[in-house]
């Protein structure tokens, strides 16, 4: 047990973000300390998106830290004394808003749709389970650590808690909108998240803003809007993605078939069986995926071979503007025919890929009983949704925005040393 | 190609109209549940389980003109309403492939209310708990829907009722 529970002098992180991360805890620094939260060092927030702005090469690690000092300054600075706010949850703040991303994988967004996993279900498992972040959690209390995996499992009974760190302005969307905007170096990611922390409000189910705060929210939800569509759904980054998840699927499939991998995928096997112990997912980081794709790209099988040196020399597949009418699938289904008379297999080479596919929202204010929007404090006490005081936010979030791309390899079709008529007329398809 | 989509347009399709996006998203949340193939990810909300995935899905499908939705004034709130266009009857028709018992099954649920359909995905979200604690879950997160023992015990009941419905189905 920690007795006291302070450390004896403050420890404190550099950030670019934040400039200053301040540890005052003892469980706090001896969670960063576990080999769990270390592992998320290897582990990149943005995934592929380094392949487009180089800059994004920052982790997982780094975002933690950042949510953990937002609600810290939320709490010890703003909430301190304020009705509705319960200061003997403050630990239990700061640990859930360290631990939230703890259980993502490497590339966990196409780790999880290949393999059918959900990496919040293993931030579960790493919290409950025998690990160095569940001895740490039970320092403080035996049921802390079911409360810590409450609160992030969005399943805690205090929903102000919850809302902190999960709602439509929390901690984690400030951070990491703040962040890839400095990682990836674009200039419309910035908003005053310090005039927002200022006018943020405990209720009693909910954080609320002050209507004297509503420009700044308007900020951060103009740039949410465009760290959305300029960063979170840049086509290039799509492409890399939709390259890794064809490796993924055609080294499952190929293991499933009994092929004989020159580099056997080893770390791959649970994941191939559809039942991942804790250990091997953690045994799991972008170092090694990166290691295998780096072998691959010897295999015997041409295509496991091929998406690997796209992916590893960045040669990425291109795409064209795809709107799914029923004339453009039919295209898309001669087109699938004609990649096959290419000897280009389309489950591998043609794929479309939609803004739903991806792990990212804007703000829309929604039905009631769908999900809480943000609400402002208005003078008089009334709440009022966001959308119907600002004109601004009402604009953006009532338009209805999707995207459809189609990717394929121009390399392939542009070399017309074999079967030049049918990659001709797939190209003239594809120009449209 | 697709695919996701076509399965949110079968379910669609099965339950002819649907009255607001909190039923469309326990409808699909309690198919998915009862191990339909969606795969969307269905996270805890304030409202119970929501799939922000979904919600763009279905974005996707109106912007496409393949979902018509009609937005309602009710008393002090919007409601959406779904159903399939023709454009959309017609992209269903490029997938040739079943779900069997899908169409039983969302028309069940569609003929149930939005607040049960609420407190019966609560229960499957649940389902891994002991029915008490389970109770005291609904009791704590849900407090102010009020939901009452029986309506508890109604939800479990269905839940039995749908189970068997879908494997005899999937069974045939």
């Amino acid at each position: 047990m920690y007795s006291g529970g302070q450390l004896d002098e403050e420890k404190v992180f550099k950030d670019p973000v934040h400039r200053y991360i301040h540890v005052r805890d003892k469980v706090i620094w001896d969670l960063i300390g576990t080999k769990e939260f270390q592992r998320l060092r290897r582990i990149k927030q943005l995934g592929t998106t380094y392949l487009t702005f180089h800059g994004a090469e920052h982790s997982r690690f780094n975002h933690s830290l950042g949510v953990y000092e937002i609600i810290r300054r939320i709490i010890d600075d703003v909430f301190v004394g304020r009705d509705h706010w319960d200061h003997s949850e403050r630990l239990l703040c700061l640990c859930a808003a360290l631990l939230h991303d703890l259980g993502h994988g490497p590339f966990s967004h196409s780790f999880e749709k290949v393999f059918r996993l959900d990496h919040e279900d293993f931030t579960q498992a790493i919290i409950l389970g025998d690990t160095e972040v569940n001895a740490a959690l039970r320092k403080v209390g035996d049921d802390f650590p079911q409360k810590v995996a409450e609160v992030i499992a969005k399943t805690y009974p205090n929903k102000l808690v919850v809302s902190l760190i999960s709602s439509q302005i929390d901690a984690d969307r400030m951070d990491y909108l703040l962040r890839d905007a400095y990682y990836t170096g674009v200039s419309y990611g910035y908003f005053d998240m310090e005039r927002i922390l200022r006018v943020m409000r405990p209720r009693e189910d909910q954080v609320v803003i002050k209507r004297s705060g509503m420009h700044a929210v308007e900020d951060y939800i103009m740039s949410r809007y465009q760290m959305y569509w300029q960063v979170y759904f840049h086509p290039v980054t799509r492409s890399a993605e939709v390259i890794l998840t064809k490796i993924l699927h055609r080294a499952k499939k190929l293991y499933e078939e009994g092929y004989r991998f020159q580099t056997e995928p080893v770390h791959f096997l649970s994941f191939f069986a559809g039942n991942v112990p804790l250990g091997d997912y953690l045994a799991l980081d972008e170092a090694i995926i990166l290691f295998y794709f780096q072998q691959w790209q010897y295999e015997r099988d041409p295509i496991l071979s091929d998406l690997c040196q796209r992916f590893v020399r960045r040669r990425l597949f291109k795409y064209t503007e795809f709107h799914p009418t029923n004339e453009q699938m039919t295209r898309l289904i001669e087109l699938r025919e004609l990649f096959k008379k290419a000897w280009i297999d389309p489950d591998y080479y043609l794929v479309v890929d939609s803004s739903s596919d991806l792990p990212y929202d804007f703000y829309r204010p929604g039905e009631e009983g769908e999900r809480l929007p943000i609400y402002l404090l208005m003078p008089n006490g009334e709440l009022r949704e966001l959308s119907r005081e600002s004109v601004l936010v009402d604009a953006i979030s009532g338009k209805r925005r999707t995207d459809h791309k189609l990717y394929f390899p121009a390399d392939f079709l542009e070399d017309l040393s074999t079967k030049r008529t049918v990659k001709k007329k797939i190209m003239e398809i594809l120009k449209g | 190609m697709l695919t996701e989509h076509a399965k949110v347009m079968k379910a669609l399709a099965a339950a002819g109209e649907i009255a607001g996006r909190k039923k469309l998203q326990k409808m699909i949340y309690i198919a998915k549940k009862l191990d339909f193939p969606f795969y969307e990810k269905f996270d805890f909300h304030f409202y119970g389980p929501y799939s922000e995935e979904l919600t763009c899905r279905i974005e996707e499908l109106c912007a496409l003109g393949f979902l018509h939705e009609v937005k309602e004034k009710k008393s002090g709130y919007v409601q959406y309403r779904y159903t399939l266009t023709e454009a959309g009857e017609q992209f269903l028709r490029h997938y040739d492939w079943d779900m069997p018992g899908l169409a039983e099954c969302m028309q069940a649920l569609n003929e149930q209310n939005a607040r049960f359909l609420e407190l019966v995905s609560t229960v499957l979200y649940f389902e891994h708990l002991p029915r008490d604690e389970v109770k005291a879950k609904i009791a704590v997160l849900k407090s102010k829907q009020r939901y009452t023992e029986e309506e508890i015990e109604e939800a479990y009941a269905y839940i039995d009722t749908l189970r068997s419905q879908c494997n005899n189905k999937a069974r045939v």
